[in-house]
């Protein structure tokens, strides 16, 4: 086996036969996710596709013990989970929220604040697919400029981004980092380390999501792919406050040589609507970003 | 040894807090709790308690934490008014499908639009269907003797326990509270045993989505569909109208204060007129019923201190031989009447009790009731009643129409 | 069930069990982990992977090798075997093994029926 399929944990506890959708982004990236976390993890999740790929009772598609909670307290459960464990004297367990970005972003956004202000000890994750996906695609702060939504149907998303990475560097974290399922073994290591570290850790995931996004659902690692290619998504890490590039970001940084943002957009029909003007707001948008990230990265 | 001391509503909640060797406390300021909050955060900073506090940024993340506190095994314990309150909503509903016995202490205050700091009862009376239990106390004494016996039921019963009491009227005026012995407390509360796992070794999805039918697992087993297991919580209240009068046998036994009963009475046994309620309203009806003894009127109070699970079949026996009910309250239930009167004529419905029931809008937004304007508006209704005129009214007292 | 998923509604030993008699005893909520939660998720397909093992690098070079159709593949139902096998019951047809394939020795063929 290849050296650095080697050391990935060979356990899988995302068990076949789940309810993700076919070529599920986000059920990529959890595989690797939970392999990294290991089974002393508890995790607590709130209204969101993961629920679903989580399975409807009395059965669940994970093997790694979970507490649902209401869409707005993802992080105040990890909180509680944090305290409840310390209070008792279980140590030893990690404890993982997982939200989407509605759920990190958008509504989940107030605990998230407080947990990682208070440095609780705890991982957030956040997976980006980009609009509220398990109700059928409506808009949220992380949608991008100029894509279709049902609540942005015709006139597309008229905001940017919401930088959330920026906010949670500016709660002075433990620990950020982004990952891709395009990059499996990044993200699995990533996940190894995060769960060596004490204090809030962030993790944000980029989830290509094909019938939110309109694109076959094989070209999922595809497109996550090309978001790295392009700045889209920028794979780093900021660790005690230092931010560095990783892994292919690293080496786009290092040369320069990132492709166009048409190459990213033309592929999704979510974008279909965009017009040219917003096209050229996008892509200086996002080379402004990266130019950004290339200050903080010199240091 | 117990001792006696003088002492505010919310002391008496915190040191219950403390007795009761709570684990986890998550709360948030808010008129007229906040020193509830700031005096757990002495106790557990001084070492007093040891507890994890987590100052939560939002009621709703305060109940959260409880939650999940409470999902892995610790005694959780929070406390909150009116809009606090009403904030943490969804996650009361939450944490009694979820059956963990949290205890909160809700110090009852008006809600708004417009606001106001002063004691009703709106705020934990319009959560009453949410699946927590709910005991109103009429004085100090009380909070800290509910709140010790709240975690012996909820831990017994799983399910959550909203311990209320009157914003400014009790929360922060002074009275004896006789204190139990910290030991005596702790060997009256065993430990608490979760029913919720969350374990490595055994990994369980908890609180999923549910289908509306049942559906096997993968051993065969038939599971319940949302609306056993929501049955079985309403079972679970139902049933657990035994266990209070158990623990508060077993308190009185313990400490010389009797809780086994649902209600509790104010010279009723010849009266011929009975006013009701919960909390400090029904204290203060003990004087205007000693006030219409005087004017020759045979009057007593039943107090309400369970409020849910609403003593169905103690109604019904405590009222039985009235000539008429007044039902006084701090609350109401916008476009009908207030909710406990309601919740009376409801538990009388097929007795055969058909006494005149006046229902007393009162207090709202802490305006003063005074005894002698309850015992004026009582003869005004009997007046009424001598004269045929329209029985059965609701009717806000002390307020400008 | 920890982390020996049983498959759902399989039958337990030998005796059929009276599935009125086993009530669920949960008061609240709590799933048990097994495999096939949304049933035979291979059902889903309209379109299968179909291995080329004459392309199939570890195949070929007899050795562990690539197996980027197993780090690929969302559901983890590609077996890291020689020959790389998957698992029809669950696999749900999305063709991210065959795009990624590096040696292009995946094809997606449609289901026949």
């Amino acid at each position: 086996m290849p050296e650095n399929l080697f050391k990935v944990n060979k356990e899988e506890y995302m068990l076949p036969g789940n309810r993700a959708c076919q070529g599920c982004g986000l059920s990529l990236a959890y595989r690797y996710v939970l392999k990294a976390l290991r089974e002393n993890t508890i995790l607590t999740l709130p209204a969101s596709c993961l629920t679903v790929l989580h399975g409807l009772y009395p059965t669940t598609s994970v093997a790694i013990p979970c507490l649902n909670c209401t869409f707005a307290s993802t992080a105040a459960s990890a909180a509680g989970l944090v305290a409840g464990l310390t209070a008792t004297g279980q140590t030893d367990i990690t404890v993982v929220a997982v939200a989407g970005d509605g759920g990190t972003y958008d509504i989940g956004i107030q605990a998230l604040s407080g947990a990682a202000e208070r440095n609780t000890d705890f991982i957030f994750v956040c997976y980006d697919n980009e609009a509220y996906m398990n109700t059928g695609t409506q808009r949220s702060s992380a949608t991008p400029m100029g894509a279709t939504t049902t609540t942005t149907p015709i006139l597309t998303k008229e905001q940017n981004k919401k930088d959330m990475l920026k906010i949670m560097e500016a709660h002075d974290v433990a620990y950020i980092a982004t990952t891709s399922p395009a990059f499996p073994i990044d993200l699995y290591d990533k996940f190894v380390k995060a769960k060596r570290i004490r204090g809030t850790r962030y993790m944000q995931i980029h989830i290509p999501c094909p019938p939110g996004w309109g694109y076959p659902p094989r070209d999922t690692v595809k497109l996550a792919r090309l978001a790295i290619e392009t700045g889209v998504f920028v794979l780093f890490e900021i660790e005690n406050g230092k931010f560095h590039f990783t892994g292919r970001s690293k080496s786009l940084a290092e040369k320069g040589n990132r492709l166009p943002l048409s190459n990213y957009i033309e592929r999704q029909d979510r974008f279909k609507k965009m017009t040219e003007e917003q096209l050229r707001s996008l892509q200086k948008f996002v080379d402004n970003k990266w130019n950004e990230y290339l200050k903080k990265a010199e240091g | 040894m117990s001792e006696v001391q003088i002492m505010t509503g919310n002391t008496a909640a915190a040191l219950a807090a403390k007795l009761c060797r709570v684990q986890v406390v998550a709360a948030y300021p808010i008129t007229p709790q906040t020193s509830i909050t700031e005096m757990l955060s002495q106790y557990i900073e001084s070492g007093a308690l040891k507890a994890e506090y987590v100052r939560v940024e939002s009621e709703h993340s305060a109940l959260t934490v409880c939650i999940s506190a409470s999902s892995v095994g610790a005694r959780a314990f929070t406390s909150t008014s009116s809009h606090g309150l009403l904030y943490m909503h969804e996650q009361l509903h939450w944490a009694a499908g979820s059956r963990l016995p949290i205890v909160m202490c809700c110090v009852n205050r008006g809600v708004g639009a417009p606001w106001s700091i002063f004691n009703d009862q709106q705020d934990s009376v319009s959560q009453r269907d949410t699946g927590w239990l709910q005991i109103y106390c009429r004085d100090n004494q009380e909070i800290i003797d509910t709140v010790i016996q709240s975690y012996r039921i909820a831990e017994e019963i799983y399910a959550p326990i909203m311990v209320c009491y009157d914003g400014f009227v009790l929360s922060h005026t002074m009275m004896p509270v006789d204190i139990p012995d910290a030991e005596l407390v702790h060997s009256f509360l065993p430990p608490y045993k979760p029913h919720t796992i969350l374990s490595a070794a055994s990994p369980r999805n908890i609180n999923p989505v549910l289908f509306p039918g049942t559906r096997r697992n993968s051993e065969g087993i038939l599971c319940d569909g949302y609306m056993e297991m929501r049955y079985k919580l309403q079972d679970a209240l139902e049933r657990s109208r035994d266990l209070i009068a158990a623990v508060g046998m077993q308190y009185f036994k313990l400490t010389g204060r009797d809780y086994s009963e649902p209600l509790w009475r104010y010279k009723t046994d010849d009266a011929e007129v009975l006013l009701t309620g919960m909390g400090s309203i029904a204290t203060e009806s003990t004087v205007a019923a000693d006030m219409l003894r005087e004017q020759g009127i045979k009057a007593g109070v039943v107090g309400v201190r369970i409020y849910r699970p609403f003593p169905r079949k103690a109604i019904p026996k405590a009222l039985e031989n009235a000539r008429a009910v007044f039902v006084l309250e701090k609350d109401i239930s916008y476009g009908y009447e207030g909710a406990l009167c309601s919740d009376i004529k409801a538990a009388l419905y097929g007795t055969g009790i058909n006494a005149p029931l006046h229902n007393f809008i009162a207090g709202l937004g802490g305006r003063d009731v005074k005894a002698r304007e309850i015992a004026e508006a009582v003869r005004t209704s009997l007046a009424e009643m001598k004269n045929k005129k329209p029985q059965n009214k609701t009717i806000w007292i002390n307020c400008r129409k | 069930m920890g982390r020996n998923p049983a498959y759902a509604g399989q039958m337990v030993g030998d005796q059929r069990i009276n599935y009125m008699e086993r009530k669920d005893k949960n008061i609240s909520a709590m799933s048990t982990p097994a495999i096939g939660e949304a049933g035979l998720t291979g059902d889903w397909r309209d379109m299968k992977p179909v291995i080329d093992h004459s392309k199939c690098i570890p195949s070929v070079k007899k050795k562990p090798a690539c197996y980027l159709c197993w780090l690929y593949c969302p559901e983890g139902v590609i077996k890291v075997s020689i020959p790389v096998e998957i698992d029809m019951d669950y696999c749900k047809g999305c063709g991210i093994c065959a795009e990624e394939c590096p040696a292009k020795a995946i094809t997606m063929v449609n289901e026949e029926g």
